[in-house]
């Protein structure tokens, strides 16, 4: 883990540390589990081809869940996550590169709490935004 | 050609009414796979000593993790995901595809952990029609909210759902 990041130490228009991903066929079966979402178009190519979809394909919570680990290792243990989205744009799929990042876009205080502000969003490496959202974070201030 | 609407008077009515209140279970054992599948390395969602040292009551439900809902074969649990939480069925739905069109969550400040269970209340937020890249697709927002033994709302799960 990084160290504790503070209110203080951000500027708007910081980029966080970048998490990236890349997804085996297993990790999708793990999720599958690990979520309880067995829709076949993740993990048997026969239903997914009948879906109209190119194979199987990465569950967008899945996608959801990484931005929320983006968000979690950057915090740190004093931080904590209030709100996170994002929506599920476009596919991507097992063995290519999701690279998760996040860009401060504002600092607010609100009840006696340091709130920031990002825009999240995965990629693919093409650069492509798969999966844009937005997340209100509470970082721990040096008062 | 006129294409009938897929939103009925009957479908508009169930948006805002609540599902009957489901039994959500937070196990030890199911937050450490879901951390597992999403690449977690933080301990605080794997190692109860750990967790009990950094302050928490034990092992924490990693961001997006709410628990899974109690299944039995009298009363099964929605098998495209636990994610959508049972909301009301929506009369005379034709549309079977579904995509997962997006996912919110929020917190209220208070730790959710190993060894909890959680009321789970969800309702049809909104229904709307769109034509796009899958053709006449029906949008279908649903909501959420988990609570607490003590009735506190702990998390809130916003879900949008594209049925095509």
């Amino acid at each position: 883990m990084a160290d504790q990041v503070y209110f203080e130490d951000v500027n708007v228009g910081d980029e966080i540390p970048k998490l990236v991903k890349n997804c085996t066929t297993q990790q999708l079966v793990m999720w599958a589990a690990g979520s309880g979402d067995m829709y076949q178009i993740h993990y048997d190519k026969d239903i997914a081809a009948g879906n109209g979809l190119p194979g199987v394909i990465v569950h967008g919570a899945l996608k959801n869940a990484f931005l929320g680990q983006l968000l979690h290792d950057w915090i740190g243990e004093k931080g904590q996550i209030k709100k996170y989205n994002c929506q599920y744009r476009g596919m991507d799929v097992p063995a290519q590169d999701i690279i998760c990042r996040g860009v401060v876009t504002a600092k607010r205080q609100e009840d006696g709490k340091s709130l920031v502000d990002l825009d999240i969003w995965t990629e693919k490496p093409d650069g492509e935004k798969t999966s844009p959202g937005k997340a209100t974070v509470i970082l721990p201030s040096r008062g | 050609m006129t294409e009938e609407a897929i939103i009925t008077d009957e479908m508009r009515a169930v948006i805002g009414k609540e599902a009957e209140p489901l039994t959500v279970e937070v196990d030890k054992t199911a937050i450490r796979w879901f951390a597992r599948a999403v690449g977690h390395t933080d301990l605080v969602f794997y190692d109860e000593a750990y967790a009990k040292s950094k302050g928490h009551r034990s092992i924490i439900c990693p961001p997006g993790f709410l628990g899974h809902a109690i299944h039995t074969p009298d009363k099964p649990t929605n098998i495209v995901g636990n994610s959508v939480k049972r909301p009301p069925a929506i009369p005379g739905l034709k549309l079977m595809r579904l995509l997962n069109g997006g996912t919110e969550f929020e917190y209220y400040g208070e730790d959710i952990c190993a060894g909890d269970t959680l009321k789970s209340v969800s309702k049809i937020a909104d229904l709307r029609e769109r034509t796009g890249g899958l053709g006449r697709m029906l949008i279908l927002t649903t909501e959420s909210n988990f609570f607490n033994a003590e009735g506190k709302l702990v998390a809130t799960e916003r879900g949008t759902g594209i049925m095509y």
